[in-house]
Formats: C-alpha cells, structure tokens, sequence
C-alpha cells in the first residue's frame, strides 16, 4: 500500500518542462512566419492547423501529463478530439451540400 | 486472509492520507476520479468552443474577402505577444503543479503567482486591443462602422460599392459582413478571456492555499487541485494557441 512518501507522481524533471517550453517557441515563431509567407489561402489554413494541432498535442501530453496518465484519461481526452471532429466533419458537410438561404442586406 | 487482516493496510493507508475520500480505497484511485472528471469537463469545454470554430469556420469560407479584409485591422504584435505569454504561463503552471507534487510548497506558490501575473499580462494586452477597437467602431453594435476596415485595406469605394479586387459588394453587404467577423472575433476571444479572468481567481485560491501549507509545513498537502486547476489552464493555453493563428494570421498581411 503506497504511503504519501511513496505515492505516485507525475512529476518530471524540470528540463523535461524546460524543453517542451522551447519547442513551443519555435512553433509560435513558424506559425507567425507562416502567416507572412504568401500563399492560397487553403495552404495558409493547413499549415496554421498543422502548427497550431502540433502546439496542442504538445501541451495536452507533456504539460497536461497525459503521456503518463491512465488509459482511461487517455480514452476521455481523446474521445473529446473524436465529436469534435465529427461535430465539424457533419456540420461542415451540410453547409457544403446544401444551397445557403438568400438573407436581405447580408 | 480474515476480514480483519485484509483492512489494516487499508486503515493504515486512510491514516497517512488524511485528504483520502471516504468513498475511494487508495489515494491512487481517488487521484484517478479527479483526472478523469477533470477531463470529462474539459472535453464539453472543448465541444463548446467546437462550435464557435465551426460558425467562424463556415461564416469565413461564404465570406472569404469580406473577414480577410476585417482580420487585418487585428494587431499581430499583440497577439503574438499575448501567445508568447500564455505558452510561458503555461510552464510556469507545470512547474507549479512539479512543487505541489514534491510537496515544496514555497515553489509551488512562487510559480503560481508567476503564472497569475503572464495571466494578468494577457488581460491587459487584452485591454489594449478592445479598446483600440472601440475607438476604431468595430464593437459590433449600433455605432459600428465599417470605415476602418476599408481604409486600412485600402478599398475603393464607389456609387456604394466595395471593390475587394475578386468581386464587388454594396456597402451595406460589407458593413453586414465585416460586422460578422468581429462578432466572431469578439465572441471568441470574449469566452476565451472570460475563462482566462476564471483561471486568475481559481489560481489565487491556491496560491492562498499553497502559502497556509508553507505557513503551517504541511508535510503531506493533497497536490490534486493544483495539477486539475493545471489542466484548466493549459486548457485554455490551447484555446488560445488555436484562436490566434485563425483570427489573427490566417490570410496573409
């Protein structure tokens, strides 16, 4: 039976912090240089979604310690990213297939 | 094993962790229960900024021109600014949550009110861009205007019709447009700043916290609600991290 000495932490080192600090700096560098870059503009938004879901994946398994936590804390933070995406997948779906109502003035 | 044999552990085990629930077994389980509601909460904060994303997501794609357009009057310094200081807010918080695990509650209050002063920073900066805005009458309100947007565009105006270089729209489609794109603007970065002044109060709750177990040398202080209020605000760190490139960059300058 684990006692509060030996009770189980996530705890890391600090340059393990440190380091994921630093490679989020250089991403937020990217994602700025990627915004004056001239590109189309479906270009544009890939590469700002490609930096800006590899900054979140980043914070959400080191800062947010999900790396080592639980598989069932796993199966909740990742099924929160899986209605996500088909809340987006269906919605956008729709607008996509279906004519837009005319709005007076818009 | 008699009844009696297979509880002592356990009894010993409820003594040595006086903040054990009586409903969980170890402190293992009970710091389980915590994590797992903690990130049940934050999968509904995620689905209900989803669905702002989405409406910015479809609105921008009908009215490409018209939010490029509107996105330029945004401040790119302040938003990188502001990104710069979360990200690093968010360290700090990890770093917190490291004292509070090791029971270094001098630490743990040290990087929690570092973490309340880069939150405080994007508050102001936050300030700084509202105000602007309000005096540029891009508040989407009655007194909004979509003057500013087509001068610092550079738009040519004629006979009530603006020339966004692909196409042409009437003033008023313009104004109705651009008045969208700050709605969404507005309402995002709003919610966004609202939990951001959430995190503030919650974060000077435990540093009050972590500064009674320094006082009273609390050997064994229960480090969960640092690390659940730590997944809260890295949270909102990714709110952030994703408003940013998509309000603020996307479209070029």
């Amino acid at each position: 039976m684990a006692t509060p000495h030996e009770e189980h932490t996530h705890a890391q080192r600090v340059s393990f912090y440190a380091k994921t600090l630093w490679v989020l700096m250089v991403l937020l560098v990217l994602t700025v240089a990627a915004g004056f870059v001239k590109m189309p503009d479906w270009l544009g938004i890939a590469v700002a979604l490609t930096i800006a879901v590899s900054k979140a994946t980043i914070v959400i398994l080191n800062f947010m310690h999900v790396r080592f936590s639980s598989k069932l804390a796993w199966l909740f933070a990742g099924a929160g990213f899986f209605w996500l995406i088909i809340m987006f997948a269906f919605a956008f779906a729709d607008y996509a297939s279906r004519h837009w109502e005319p709005e007076q003035g818009w | 094993m008699s009844v009696r044999e297979a509880e002592l552990p356990l009894a010993e085990h409820r003594r040595e962790v006086p903040h054990l629930g009586e409903q969980y077994e170890t402190i293992e389980q009970q710091n389980d229960a915590y994590t797992i509601g903690m990130w049940a909460f934050i999968v509904q904060e995620v689905l209900f900024f989803g669905g702002l994303f989405a409406g910015y997501a479809v609105y921008r794609f009908k009215y490409l021109y018209e939010f490029v357009a509107a996105h330029h009057t945004l401040s790119i310094f302040f938003g990188t600014l502001n990104t710069f200081v979360l990200l690093v807010s968010s360290y700090t918080m990890a770093r917190a949550v490291r004292a509070a695990m090791q029971q270094k509650h001098d630490k743990q209050l040290k990087y929690l009110l570092w973490t309340i002063f880069f939150a405080s920073i994007f508050m102001v900066n936050k300030y700084f861009e509202y105000s602007e805005k309000y005096h540029a009458h891009l508040i989407p309100s009655y007194s909004y205007s979509a003057e500013k947007v087509i001068h610092y565009n550079h738009l040519k105006v004629e006979n009530g019709m603006v020339d966004l270089g692909a196409r042409k729209v009437t003033l008023e489609e313009f104004t109705g447009r651009t008045k969208l794109f700050f709605s969404f603007y507005f309402i995002m970065t709003g919610l966004h700043g609202l939990h951001v002044l959430a995190g503030i109060i919650v974060l000077a709750i435990l540093a009050v916290r972590a500064y009674m177990d320094w006082v009273r040398k609390v050997p064994h202080a229960d480090y969960m609600p640092v690390e659940m209020v730590g997944l809260y605000w890295h949270f909102v760190d990714i709110v952030w991290i994703f408003l940013f490139p998509l309000l603020y960059l996307m479209g070029g300058q």
